[in-house]
């Protein structure tokens, strides 16, 4: 019996067992919304031999009408019920491959791009794994943005009710398998980080995905909101996705050289020079929406310039150093995401953008050592120091010119991505906010 | 330590010889040393005894007089090993029936533990045979792919869940990640040894706080689930 075979008896038996009602069909759209629907047990051995069929044409970023019926693949070895739930009624998740009705895979799947970037990793004989820093906030409600408390960074106070919450999420998360490597008050008013420890890229995407949903599931039983919206309040810091990225070579760590002066092998100065060469292309899509411009600025330890450093904080790239004998540990740290984003997408693009500095043997340029943010533009531009996009229109045309994320997104996402997101950019153009009418209404 | 077993060894005499202790620990085995016959009677465990292994070499009569009483009754136990010294095997003339393989002492502790799982396996004792294997309020019923942790349901994936069974029924012996790799996964699997280190921290978590530490990381060598009487060093 194949292994195919055994996860689908397993599944199959568990369901039985556990009584399982429903079992949810999870996929995710262009733009990284969670997409479900529920079968019962009777169609579930159908739909993990087949698929189930799904109009797809309702699904941001799928299909024109006319070709709209899609399949959902369950992947068996992603069943997991769902904690919260209860025991009750049990129901259980199963993360989706959406094909073409001839089996074929479907180009527009997120997921699907993410395993064709992995593939292309596996064919240079890399496996990428990703542990991302998740950074979101608690509001009374999601109509305003009110904190539930003023504590800051690593406080543990009475007035730290979130505390609370955050124990009841990582309960949850770990009963789903996700386990957690730290959780502590980050530096804003009831803003809360969640560090994921380390697994492979695809089972990773899938694990913020649900982290997401838990985060906002843990928040709505106890009657509040939580976001992760990558700056809700003005002036207080923003939520980012620092992802910790390392690849590996059979056992062992390809970014890992102890005779370096950084730890770092030529194939991790090379991937680092590749996120840096092609950062401003995949910004788009590490960081889509209007609003994640917001969190780019200086002062809030978000980052603004493209270079690296080991201890600067503010650096895009950060080379964490690894303990003492802990080779498996050296990585590269991402700064530039927002938990906002498409993870799938996301991770590919990361991915593609370091294995391109591999490929093409790029150079590492010089660690960033004093503080950029405060050299002048003629400095920063002397010492090859590009900016990243200030905003999704800007990230948007840089990314219209690249070859890079066009091949790795492939066709169809590439399109209906900028398409999209240039929507995005005319709806928020012709706004005319509060602050407008607060600085011009007036005095204008 | 162990408080649960599957079902134990009989071991004769009380106490085994510090070796054969040793070799059984090691071998993940759970067992318990009687004294005489009569003990050995007396103290039958709920699910009958797992098997037995009897030193003749010190106390040929005693020994004998176990294999007897392990032979008696509704439910003869299978699997009895005889350990005897080469002096001792014309004894075992007119013997055959009282044992089911035996092996030589001193013995080799690697043909002892070769000896032993052949015959549990024969017993339909082997890993692949028994329908509930529990340690220290752990649960796993491989009828039903289902695990408890305290009673408690545990739902796990499919590699986790062969994850587990594979440690339940293997306690106490350290396992490298490559031997997990090619004992669970069984087959050239892409992932590598890291995705040994995903699973068991996965396995950890959902196992909760209380009962993580059931697998412990044994450094720079792999893992090893529950507990040796002999300390880290296996």
């Amino acid at each position: 019996m194949d292994r195919h075979a055994d996860h689908v008896e397993y599944v199959l038996r568990t369901v039985e067992e556990r009584g399982v009602r429903f079992v949810r069909l999870w996929f995710t759209d262009v733009v990284g919304a969670m997409k479900s629907f529920s079968i019962t047990p009777a169609e579930l051995e159908n739909a993990l031999e087949e698929g189930m069929s799904f109009d797809g044409s309702a699904i941001e970023g799928y299909t024109r009408v006319q070709e709209a019926d899609m399949l959902a693949v369950p992947d068996p070895n992603t069943f997991e019920l769902l904690p919260w739930r209860g025991d009750d009624a049990p129901v259980a998740r199963m993360f989706c491959d959406v094909h073409h009705f001839d089996g074929t895979a479907f180009d527009g799947d997120p997921r699907n791009v993410l395993k064709r970037n992995l593939a292309a990793a596996r064919e240079r004989g890399y496996r990428f794994f990703v542990a991302p820093e998740m950074e979101y906030f608690y509001f009374r409600s999601e109509r305003e943005a009110e904190p539930l408390d003023n504590a800051g960074f690593f406080d543990l106070t009475t007035q730290d009710m979130a505390t609370e919450l955050r124990k009841q999420t990582i309960l949850t998360l770990e009963a789903m398998g996700i386990p957690v490597e730290y959780s502590f008050h980050e530096n804003g008013p009831s803003q809360h980080e969640i560090d994921l420890r380390y697994t492979d890229a695809l089972s990773m995407a899938d694990n913020v995905m649900t982290f997401r949903l838990v985060v906002k599931e843990v928040a709505r039983a106890n009657g509040v909101h939580a976001t992760f919206m990558p700056k809700p309040i003005s002036g207080a810091f923003g939520s980012g996705m620092h992802s910790h990225l390392s690849l590996f070579e059979g056992e062992a760590n390809a970014f890992h050289d102890p005779g370096d002066e950084f730890g770092l092998s030529k194939t991790g100065k090379a991937f680092i020079a590749g996120l840096l060469r092609h950062a401003r292309e995949i910004t788009a899509v590490t960081n889509q929406w209007v609003n994640s411009y917001k969190r780019l600025v200086a002062g809030y330890e978000a980052p603004v310039y493209v270079c690296w450093a080991r201890n600067n904080r503010s650096a895009l790239v950060r080379v964490p150093l690894p303990k003492r004998g802990n080779t498996d540990a050296a990585r590269v740290e991402y700064r530039a995401p927002d938990p906002a984003c498409n993870p799938y997408l996301a991770f590919s693009l990361m991915l593609a953008a370091g294995l391109r500095g591999i490929d093409e043997g790029y150079e590492l340029p010089p660690e960033a050592t004093n503080n950029i943010f405060e050299m002048t533009s003629a400095q920063r531009a002397e010492a090859g120091i590009a900016t990243l996009p200030t905003s999704l229109d800007e990230a948007i045309e840089v990314m219209a010119e690249s070859s890079l994320v066009r091949d790795a997104l492939g066709e169809h996402v590439f399109e209906y991505f900028l398409r999209n997101k240039r929507r995005e950019w005319d709806d928020y153009r012709i706004q005319v906010t509060p602050w407008e009418l607060s600085r011009f209404l007036g005095s204008l | 330590m162990m408080d649960v077993f599957m079902s134990a060894l009989l071991v004769f005499p009380d106490p085994p010889p510090p070796l054969l202790a040793q070799t059984l620990d090691l071998a993940g085995f759970q067992w318990k040393a009687v004294a005489n016959a009569a003990v050995a009677m007396a103290q039958i465990p709920e699910q009958g005894w797992a098997g037995a292994v009897v030193c003749a070499d010190e106390d040929p009569e005693g020994a004998f007089g176990v294999c007897r009483v392990l032979r008696k009754g509704d439910a003869p136990v299978d699997g009895v090993l005889l350990l005897v010294s080469g002096a001792q095997l014309g004894e075992l003339e007119h013997r055959e029936d009282l044992f089911d393989d035996f092996c030589l002492s001193p013995f080799h502790p690697k043909e002892l533990e070769a000896r032993l799982q052949h015959l549990q396996w024969r017993a339909g004792r082997g890993a692949a045979g028994a329908e509930i294997a529990a340690y220290s309020g752990l649960e796993i019923n491989v009828e039903t792919y289902q695990a408890a942790v305290d009673g408690r349901p545990l739902d796990l994936t499919y590699m986790e869940y062969e994850l587990l069974k594979f440690f339940v029924t293997n306690p106490g012996k350290v396992f490298t990640r490559e031997q997990l790799l090619s004992r669970v996964w069984g087959y050239e699997y892409y992932g590598g040894a890291r995705t040994v280190d995903v699973h068991v921290r996965r396995l950890r978590a959902k196992l909760g706080e209380e009962h993580a530490n059931l697998i412990q990381t044994v450094r720079s060598v792999g893992y090893r689930f529950g507990q040796t009487r002999w300390g880290s060093g296996g």
